[in-house]
Protein backbone atom coordinates (compact mmCIF):
# COMPACT_ATOMS: atom_id res chain seq x y z
CA UNK A 1 0.00 0.00 0.00
CA UNK A 2 2.64 2.63 0.99
CA UNK A 3 4.78 1.51 -1.91
CA UNK A 4 2.34 1.84 -4.41
CA UNK A 5 1.40 5.68 -2.77
CA UNK A 6 5.31 6.21 -3.04
CA UNK A 7 5.40 5.39 -6.86
CA UNK A 8 2.59 7.76 -7.65
CA UNK A 9 3.79 10.68 -5.35
CA UNK A 10 7.35 10.06 -7.43
CA UNK A 11 5.25 10.73 -10.56
CA UNK A 12 3.24 13.11 -9.78
CA UNK A 13 6.55 14.88 -8.14
CA UNK A 14 8.56 14.11 -11.69
CA UNK A 15 5.81 15.46 -13.37
CA UNK A 16 5.96 18.49 -11.46
CA UNK A 17 9.71 19.15 -11.34
CA UNK A 18 11.49 17.60 -14.24
CA UNK A 19 8.93 17.37 -16.89
CA UNK A 20 8.68 21.12 -17.37
CA UNK A 21 12.37 20.65 -18.72
CA UNK A 22 11.63 18.14 -21.07
CA UNK A 23 11.76 21.16 -23.90
CA UNK A 24 15.09 22.17 -22.91
CA UNK A 25 16.43 18.25 -22.88
CA UNK A 26 15.00 18.06 -26.23
CA UNK A 27 17.04 21.04 -27.09
CA UNK A 28 20.24 20.02 -26.07
CA UNK A 29 19.57 16.78 -27.42
CA UNK A 30 18.71 17.90 -31.02
CA UNK A 31 21.82 20.66 -30.90
CA UNK A 32 23.66 17.57 -29.91
CA UNK A 33 22.63 14.90 -32.34
CA UNK A 34 22.17 17.25 -35.02
CA UNK A 35 19.12 15.28 -36.37
CA UNK A 36 15.75 14.91 -34.72
CA UNK A 37 15.47 11.00 -34.94
CA UNK A 38 18.44 10.51 -32.67
CA UNK A 39 17.59 13.28 -30.44
CA UNK A 40 14.45 11.90 -29.73
CA UNK A 41 16.12 8.26 -28.62
CA UNK A 42 18.17 10.33 -26.79
CA UNK A 43 15.88 12.92 -24.61
CA UNK A 44 13.57 10.07 -23.95
CA UNK A 45 16.35 7.81 -23.12
CA UNK A 46 17.99 10.73 -20.61
CA UNK A 47 14.49 11.83 -19.03
CA UNK A 48 13.95 8.00 -18.19
CA UNK A 49 16.93 7.52 -16.70
CA UNK A 50 16.65 10.42 -14.58
CA UNK A 51 13.28 9.20 -13.72
CA UNK A 52 14.90 6.01 -12.32
CA UNK A 53 17.54 7.77 -10.53
CA UNK A 54 14.87 10.53 -9.22
CA UNK A 55 15.62 9.61 -6.17
CA UNK A 56 18.70 11.13 -5.49
CA UNK A 57 17.20 14.30 -6.46
CA UNK A 58 17.70 16.76 -3.50
CA UNK A 59 14.92 19.25 -4.16
CA UNK A 60 18.23 21.87 -5.84
CA UNK A 61 17.63 23.08 -8.97
CA UNK A 62 15.36 20.82 -11.22
CA UNK A 63 16.44 22.41 -14.60
CA UNK A 64 20.33 21.83 -14.09
CA UNK A 65 20.16 18.89 -12.61
CA UNK A 66 18.12 17.25 -15.48
CA UNK A 67 20.87 18.87 -18.16
CA UNK A 68 23.54 16.91 -16.39
CA UNK A 69 21.78 13.87 -17.13
CA UNK A 70 20.81 14.82 -20.67
CA UNK A 71 24.44 16.18 -21.43
CA UNK A 72 25.80 12.79 -20.45
CA UNK A 73 23.80 10.85 -22.58
CA UNK A 74 24.47 13.05 -25.55
CA UNK A 75 28.23 12.52 -24.71
CA UNK A 76 27.74 8.63 -24.66
CA UNK A 77 25.59 9.18 -27.52
CA UNK A 78 28.70 11.25 -29.56
CA UNK A 79 31.31 8.82 -28.15
CA UNK A 80 29.46 5.80 -29.67
CA UNK A 81 29.26 7.76 -32.88
CA UNK A 82 32.59 8.91 -33.67
CA UNK A 83 34.89 7.22 -31.43
CA UNK A 84 37.89 8.21 -33.66
CA UNK A 85 37.46 11.68 -33.61
CA UNK A 86 40.69 13.46 -31.72
CA UNK A 87 39.15 16.87 -30.57
CA UNK A 88 42.43 18.32 -29.45
CA UNK A 89 43.96 18.21 -32.74
CA UNK A 90 40.69 20.07 -33.62
CA UNK A 91 41.05 22.38 -31.17
CA UNK A 92 44.30 23.46 -31.99
CA UNK A 93 43.70 24.18 -35.89
CA UNK A 94 40.63 26.24 -34.83
CA UNK A 95 42.74 28.19 -31.97
CA UNK A 96 45.80 29.39 -34.54
CA UNK A 97 42.98 30.17 -37.27
CA UNK A 98 41.20 32.27 -34.13
CA UNK A 99 44.59 34.55 -33.38
CA UNK A 100 45.47 35.35 -37.13
CA UNK A 101 41.51 36.88 -37.58
CA UNK A 102 40.47 40.07 -38.01
CA UNK A 103 37.74 41.20 -35.43
CA UNK A 104 34.47 40.80 -38.04
CA UNK A 105 32.00 44.08 -38.45
CA UNK A 106 29.55 44.70 -35.82
CA UNK A 107 27.15 44.87 -38.46
CA UNK A 108 28.26 42.15 -40.57
CA UNK A 109 27.07 39.59 -37.67
CA UNK A 110 24.27 41.08 -36.47
CA UNK A 111 22.59 40.68 -40.12
CA UNK A 112 23.75 36.88 -39.57
CA UNK A 113 20.95 34.54 -40.99
CA UNK A 114 19.13 31.73 -38.73
CA UNK A 115 20.33 29.48 -41.77
CA UNK A 116 24.31 31.06 -41.16
CA UNK A 117 24.03 30.76 -37.00
CA UNK A 118 22.39 27.18 -37.24
CA UNK A 119 25.17 25.62 -39.32
CA UNK A 120 27.92 27.58 -37.30
CA UNK A 121 26.91 25.76 -33.80
CA UNK A 122 26.23 22.85 -35.59
CA UNK A 123 29.97 23.03 -37.04
CA UNK A 124 31.64 23.35 -33.52
CA UNK A 125 32.95 20.50 -31.87
CA UNK A 126 30.50 18.80 -29.22
CA UNK A 127 32.25 20.64 -25.34
CA UNK A 128 32.12 24.44 -27.41
CA UNK A 129 28.74 23.65 -28.86
CA UNK A 130 26.95 22.50 -25.46
CA UNK A 131 28.15 25.46 -23.86
CA UNK A 132 26.99 27.52 -26.59
CA UNK A 133 23.13 26.35 -25.81
CA UNK A 134 23.55 26.43 -22.38
CA UNK A 135 24.39 29.66 -22.37
CA UNK A 136 22.76 31.34 -25.31
CA UNK A 137 19.80 29.28 -25.88
CA UNK A 138 18.80 27.96 -22.26
CA UNK A 139 20.38 31.14 -20.53
CA UNK A 140 22.24 29.26 -17.62
CA UNK A 141 24.37 30.82 -15.64
CA UNK A 142 28.25 30.49 -15.53
CA UNK A 143 27.62 28.51 -11.86
CA UNK A 144 25.02 26.30 -13.63
CA UNK A 145 27.02 25.45 -16.30
CA UNK A 146 29.79 24.47 -14.56
CA UNK A 147 27.63 22.72 -12.31
CA UNK A 148 26.32 20.76 -15.24
CA UNK A 149 29.67 19.85 -17.14
CA UNK A 150 30.86 19.54 -13.57
CA UNK A 151 33.84 21.62 -14.02
CA UNK A 152 35.68 24.91 -12.48
CA UNK A 153 34.11 28.11 -13.23
CA UNK A 154 37.79 29.14 -14.60
CA UNK A 155 37.20 26.02 -17.21
CA UNK A 156 33.41 27.64 -17.89
CA UNK A 157 34.77 30.67 -18.64
CA UNK A 158 37.26 30.47 -21.15
CA UNK A 159 35.19 27.68 -23.14
CA UNK A 160 32.79 30.34 -23.18
CA UNK A 161 35.59 32.67 -24.84
CA UNK A 162 36.99 30.29 -26.83
CA UNK A 163 33.49 29.12 -28.03
CA UNK A 164 32.04 32.44 -29.05
CA UNK A 165 35.23 33.38 -30.83
CA UNK A 166 34.73 30.22 -33.04
CA UNK A 167 30.96 30.77 -33.43
CA UNK A 168 32.43 34.31 -34.48
CA UNK A 169 34.77 33.07 -37.11
CA UNK A 170 32.24 30.57 -38.50
CA UNK A 171 29.44 33.24 -39.11
CA UNK A 172 31.89 35.55 -40.32
CA UNK A 173 33.40 32.74 -42.84
CA UNK A 174 30.30 31.82 -44.31
CA UNK A 175 29.06 35.26 -45.01
CA UNK A 176 32.27 36.53 -46.53
CA UNK A 177 31.90 33.11 -48.72
CA UNK A 178 28.26 34.13 -49.52
CA UNK A 179 29.16 37.84 -50.39
CA UNK A 180 32.09 36.79 -52.72
CA UNK A 181 29.46 34.10 -54.61
CA UNK A 182 26.93 36.57 -55.35
CA UNK B 1 44.61 42.22 -29.16
CA UNK B 2 43.55 41.38 -25.38
CA UNK B 3 45.49 38.64 -23.56
CA UNK B 4 43.49 35.45 -22.73
CA UNK B 5 43.11 36.05 -19.12
CA UNK B 6 41.40 39.53 -20.15
CA UNK B 7 39.61 38.23 -23.33
CA UNK B 8 37.66 35.96 -20.90
CA UNK B 9 36.91 38.78 -18.73
CA UNK B 10 35.49 40.09 -21.47
CA UNK B 11 32.27 37.46 -21.72
CA UNK B 12 32.16 37.17 -18.18
CA UNK B 13 31.57 41.22 -18.40
CA UNK B 14 29.42 40.26 -21.69
CA UNK B 15 27.72 38.15 -19.67
CA UNK B 16 26.88 40.00 -16.20
CA UNK B 17 29.12 37.21 -14.51
CA UNK B 18 31.72 39.85 -13.41
CA UNK B 19 31.47 41.34 -9.59
CA UNK B 20 31.29 45.33 -9.40
CA UNK B 21 34.76 45.84 -8.82
CA UNK B 22 35.58 43.57 -11.76
CA UNK B 23 33.31 45.49 -14.00
CA UNK B 24 34.17 48.78 -12.90
CA UNK B 25 38.11 48.05 -13.98
CA UNK B 26 36.95 46.69 -17.32
CA UNK B 27 35.03 49.51 -17.91
CA UNK B 28 37.91 51.95 -17.59
CA UNK B 29 40.33 49.35 -19.60
CA UNK B 30 37.66 49.50 -22.29
CA UNK B 31 37.52 53.67 -21.86
CA UNK B 32 41.42 53.37 -22.93
CA UNK B 33 41.85 50.59 -25.14
CA UNK B 34 40.55 50.32 -28.18
CA UNK B 35 40.62 46.98 -29.35
CA UNK B 36 38.98 45.51 -26.54
CA UNK B 37 36.46 47.86 -26.93
CA UNK B 38 36.31 46.06 -30.68
CA UNK B 39 36.15 43.29 -29.19
CA UNK B 40 33.20 44.11 -27.06
CA UNK B 41 31.21 45.50 -29.01
CA UNK B 42 31.70 42.79 -32.04
CA UNK B 43 30.65 40.08 -29.83
CA UNK B 44 27.29 42.17 -28.44
CA UNK B 45 26.49 42.07 -31.94
CA UNK B 46 27.07 38.54 -32.58
CA UNK B 47 24.85 37.63 -29.07
CA UNK B 48 22.28 39.91 -30.58
CA UNK B 49 22.56 38.16 -33.64
CA UNK B 50 21.97 35.17 -32.16
CA UNK B 51 19.73 35.91 -29.87
CA UNK B 52 16.95 37.42 -32.19
CA UNK B 53 16.97 34.12 -33.98
CA UNK B 54 14.45 31.70 -32.91
CA UNK B 55 16.88 28.90 -32.25
CA UNK B 56 15.45 26.62 -29.79
CA UNK B 57 13.94 23.19 -30.71
CA UNK B 58 10.78 22.55 -28.30
CA UNK B 59 10.02 18.65 -28.06
CA UNK B 60 7.59 16.92 -30.07
CA UNK B 61 4.43 16.33 -28.57
CA UNK B 62 4.75 12.53 -29.50
CA UNK B 63 7.69 12.28 -26.96
CA UNK B 64 6.09 14.30 -24.13
CA UNK B 65 3.07 11.40 -24.40
CA UNK B 66 4.97 8.29 -24.51
CA UNK B 67 7.39 9.56 -21.93
CA UNK B 68 4.08 9.80 -19.84
CA UNK B 69 2.42 6.54 -20.46
CA UNK B 70 6.54 5.03 -19.66
CA UNK B 71 6.49 6.87 -16.51
CA UNK B 72 2.95 6.31 -15.58
CA UNK B 73 3.13 2.62 -16.35
CA UNK B 74 6.21 2.16 -13.47
CA UNK B 75 3.67 2.43 -10.68
CA UNK B 76 0.46 0.71 -12.38
CA UNK B 77 1.64 -3.09 -10.97
CA UNK B 78 1.12 -1.83 -7.68
CA UNK B 79 -2.26 0.00 -8.31
CA UNK B 80 -3.79 -3.10 -9.88
CA UNK B 81 -2.28 -4.59 -6.93
CA UNK B 82 -4.40 -2.46 -4.45
CA UNK B 83 -7.61 -2.71 -6.41
CA UNK B 84 -7.65 -6.74 -6.36
CA UNK B 85 -7.00 -6.75 -2.85
CA UNK B 86 -10.10 -5.22 -2.17
CA UNK B 87 -12.38 -7.50 -3.94
CA UNK B 88 -10.97 -10.45 -3.08
CA UNK B 89 -10.79 -12.14 0.65
CA UNK B 90 -7.56 -11.74 2.58
CA UNK B 91 -7.71 -15.99 3.25
CA UNK B 92 -7.38 -16.66 -0.45
CA UNK B 93 -4.43 -14.65 -0.30
CA UNK B 94 -2.79 -16.57 1.93
CA UNK B 95 -4.15 -19.74 0.77
CA UNK B 96 -1.89 -18.59 -3.11
CA UNK B 97 0.98 -17.98 -0.87
CA UNK B 98 0.83 -20.90 1.07
CA UNK B 99 0.84 -22.92 -2.02
CA UNK B 100 3.97 -20.86 -3.38
CA UNK B 101 5.81 -20.97 -0.49
CA UNK B 102 5.15 -25.09 -0.63
CA UNK B 103 6.00 -24.78 -4.34
CA UNK B 104 8.97 -22.63 -4.22
CA UNK B 105 10.44 -24.56 -1.46
CA UNK B 106 10.03 -27.82 -2.99
CA UNK B 107 11.43 -26.39 -6.41
CA UNK B 108 14.32 -24.69 -3.88
CA UNK B 109 15.46 -28.30 -2.91
CA UNK B 110 15.16 -30.07 -5.87
CA UNK B 111 17.39 -27.22 -7.65
CA UNK B 112 19.38 -27.33 -4.83
CA UNK B 113 19.97 -31.26 -5.00
CA UNK B 114 20.71 -30.87 -8.59
CA UNK B 115 23.54 -28.23 -7.75
CA UNK B 116 24.82 -30.28 -5.36
CA UNK B 117 25.06 -33.24 -7.52
CA UNK B 118 26.47 -31.17 -10.25
CA UNK B 119 28.96 -29.74 -7.84
CA UNK B 120 30.00 -33.62 -6.69
CA UNK B 121 30.72 -34.79 -9.86
CA UNK B 122 32.44 -31.50 -10.21
CA UNK B 123 34.85 -32.45 -7.59
CA UNK B 124 35.04 -36.14 -8.32
CA UNK B 125 36.38 -35.09 -11.83
CA UNK B 126 38.70 -32.53 -10.51
CA UNK B 127 39.93 -35.55 -8.46
CA UNK B 128 40.85 -37.81 -10.97
CA UNK B 129 42.33 -35.29 -13.08
CA UNK B 130 44.84 -34.03 -10.15
CA UNK B 131 45.38 -37.72 -9.91
CA UNK B 132 45.93 -38.85 -13.70
CA UNK B 133 46.96 -36.29 -15.24
CA UNK B 134 50.61 -35.82 -13.03
CA UNK B 135 49.12 -32.51 -12.11
CA UNK B 136 48.72 -33.50 -8.44
CA UNK B 137 50.42 -30.08 -6.70
CA UNK B 138 51.32 -26.66 -8.03
CA UNK B 139 53.40 -26.41 -4.59
CA UNK B 140 54.86 -29.89 -4.23
CA UNK B 141 55.90 -30.22 -0.35
CA UNK B 142 55.16 -31.42 3.00
CA UNK B 143 55.82 -27.80 4.82
CA UNK B 144 52.59 -26.47 5.81
CA UNK B 145 54.60 -22.96 5.74
CA UNK B 146 55.22 -23.54 2.21
CA UNK B 147 52.06 -24.25 0.96
CA UNK B 148 49.56 -21.52 2.87
CA UNK B 149 51.84 -18.65 2.01
CA UNK B 150 52.34 -19.70 -1.69
CA UNK B 151 48.63 -19.54 -1.91
CA UNK B 152 48.72 -16.02 -0.76
CA UNK B 153 48.36 -13.49 -4.13
CA UNK B 154 46.70 -16.57 -5.95
CA UNK B 155 43.24 -16.58 -4.03
CA UNK B 156 41.49 -13.80 -1.69
CA UNK B 157 41.02 -16.30 0.80
CA UNK B 158 43.88 -18.06 3.20
CA UNK B 159 42.90 -21.65 3.28
CA UNK B 160 43.64 -24.16 6.19
CA UNK B 161 46.28 -26.37 6.05
CA UNK B 162 47.63 -28.34 8.41
CA UNK B 163 50.27 -31.18 8.49
CA UNK B 164 48.27 -34.57 9.90
CA UNK B 165 51.69 -36.74 9.51
CA UNK B 166 51.76 -37.97 12.73
CA UNK B 167 48.70 -39.25 12.24
CA UNK B 168 49.71 -41.29 9.14
CA UNK B 169 47.94 -38.50 6.96
CA UNK B 170 50.78 -36.49 5.29
CA UNK B 171 50.92 -33.12 3.24
CA UNK B 172 51.69 -33.36 -0.23
CA UNK B 173 51.48 -29.96 -1.01
CA UNK B 174 48.43 -27.60 -3.14
CA UNK B 175 47.49 -26.86 -6.09
CA UNK B 176 45.02 -24.11 -7.48
CA UNK B 177 41.48 -25.20 -8.90
CA UNK B 178 38.44 -23.49 -10.20
CA UNK B 179 35.35 -25.27 -9.07
CA UNK B 180 31.61 -23.63 -9.54
CA UNK B 181 32.66 -20.71 -11.59
CA UNK B 182 35.30 -19.52 -8.56
CA UNK B 183 38.61 -20.13 -7.60
CA UNK B 184 39.10 -22.66 -5.42
CA UNK B 185 42.45 -24.23 -3.18
CA UNK B 186 43.26 -27.57 -3.10
CA UNK B 187 45.05 -29.19 -0.46
CA UNK B 188 46.50 -32.69 -0.91
CA UNK B 189 46.98 -35.00 1.93
CA UNK B 190 48.08 -38.99 1.57
CA UNK B 191 47.34 -41.70 3.58
CA UNK B 192 49.16 -45.00 2.60
CA UNK B 193 48.86 -45.10 -1.19
CA UNK B 194 45.80 -43.48 -1.24
CA UNK B 195 45.41 -39.26 -2.30
CA UNK B 196 43.25 -37.10 -0.96
CA UNK B 197 42.33 -33.25 -2.51
CA UNK B 198 40.67 -31.13 -0.18
CA UNK B 199 38.80 -28.37 -1.90
CA UNK B 200 37.94 -25.54 0.00
CA UNK B 201 36.67 -21.98 -0.95
CA UNK B 202 35.06 -19.19 0.96
CA UNK B 203 31.27 -19.69 1.20
CA UNK B 204 28.49 -17.48 3.02
CA UNK B 205 25.82 -18.99 5.11
CA UNK B 206 26.10 -20.98 8.46
CA UNK B 207 28.08 -23.44 9.66
CA UNK B 208 27.04 -27.13 8.16
CA UNK B 209 27.61 -30.31 9.90
CA UNK B 210 29.68 -32.81 7.64
CA UNK B 211 27.79 -34.88 5.17
CA UNK B 212 29.75 -38.24 3.66
CA UNK B 213 28.48 -38.80 0.12
CA UNK B 214 29.42 -41.55 -2.46
CA UNK B 215 29.78 -40.73 -5.66
CA UNK B 216 31.03 -42.45 -9.05
CA UNK B 217 33.43 -44.80 -6.64
CA UNK B 218 34.75 -42.01 -4.23
CA UNK B 219 34.44 -41.20 -1.24
CA UNK B 220 33.34 -37.85 -0.44
CA UNK B 221 32.82 -35.49 2.95
CA UNK B 222 31.84 -31.93 2.56
CA UNK B 223 31.36 -29.35 5.44
CA UNK B 224 30.68 -25.60 5.97
CA UNK B 225 32.56 -23.72 8.37
CA UNK B 226 33.83 -20.61 9.53
CA UNK B 227 32.72 -19.06 5.84
CA UNK B 228 34.31 -21.44 4.37
CA UNK B 229 33.14 -24.55 2.46
CA UNK B 230 35.66 -27.74 2.58
CA UNK B 231 35.26 -31.19 0.30
CA UNK B 232 37.25 -34.06 1.20
CA UNK B 233 37.58 -36.25 -1.96
CA UNK B 234 39.23 -39.52 -1.96
CA UNK B 235 39.43 -43.37 -2.63
CA UNK B 236 40.25 -43.94 1.09
CA UNK B 237 37.64 -45.98 3.02
CA UNK B 238 34.79 -44.06 4.58
CA UNK B 239 35.89 -44.46 7.93
CA UNK B 240 39.21 -43.21 7.23
CA UNK B 241 38.30 -39.99 5.49
CA UNK B 242 35.75 -39.59 7.99
CA UNK B 243 38.61 -39.34 10.41
CA UNK B 244 40.68 -37.37 8.24
CA UNK B 245 37.94 -35.01 7.74
CA UNK B 246 37.01 -34.27 12.01
CA UNK B 247 40.76 -33.74 12.23
CA UNK B 248 40.77 -30.90 9.86
CA UNK B 249 37.64 -29.89 11.41
CA UNK B 250 38.95 -29.52 14.73
CA UNK B 251 42.12 -27.91 13.48
CA UNK B 252 40.36 -25.31 11.04
CA UNK B 253 37.81 -24.37 14.24
CA UNK B 254 39.22 -20.59 15.19
CA UNK B 255 41.54 -20.93 18.10
CA UNK B 256 40.30 -19.04 21.34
Amino acid sequence: METSQDASKKVARFEAVILPHLDAAYNMARWMTRNSGDADDVAQEAMLRAFRFFDSFRGENGRVWLMTIVRNTCLTWIRRQMPQQNSAEYDERLHTDLEASLTPESEFLRQATSEQVRRAIEQLPPEFREVILMRELEQLSYKEIAAVTQSPLGTVMSRISRARAMLRQFIAGQRRREVKQQ
Amino acid sequence: MTNHAQRNLLHAYLDDELDLVRSMDLEDHLAECGDCANEVASYRALREGVMTISLRYEAPEELRSRLLTEIREQERPQIEHVVVQRRVPWWSWAAVAACLLVASVSFMLDLGQRRERTLMKEVVTDHVRSLMAAHLTDVPTSDQHTVKPWFTGKLDFSPEVRDFSADGFDLVGGRLEYVEGHSAAAIVYQRHKHVINVFTWPSSGSDEAPRAIAQQGFNLVEWKQAGMYYCAVSDLNRQELAEFSSMLRRQAAPSL
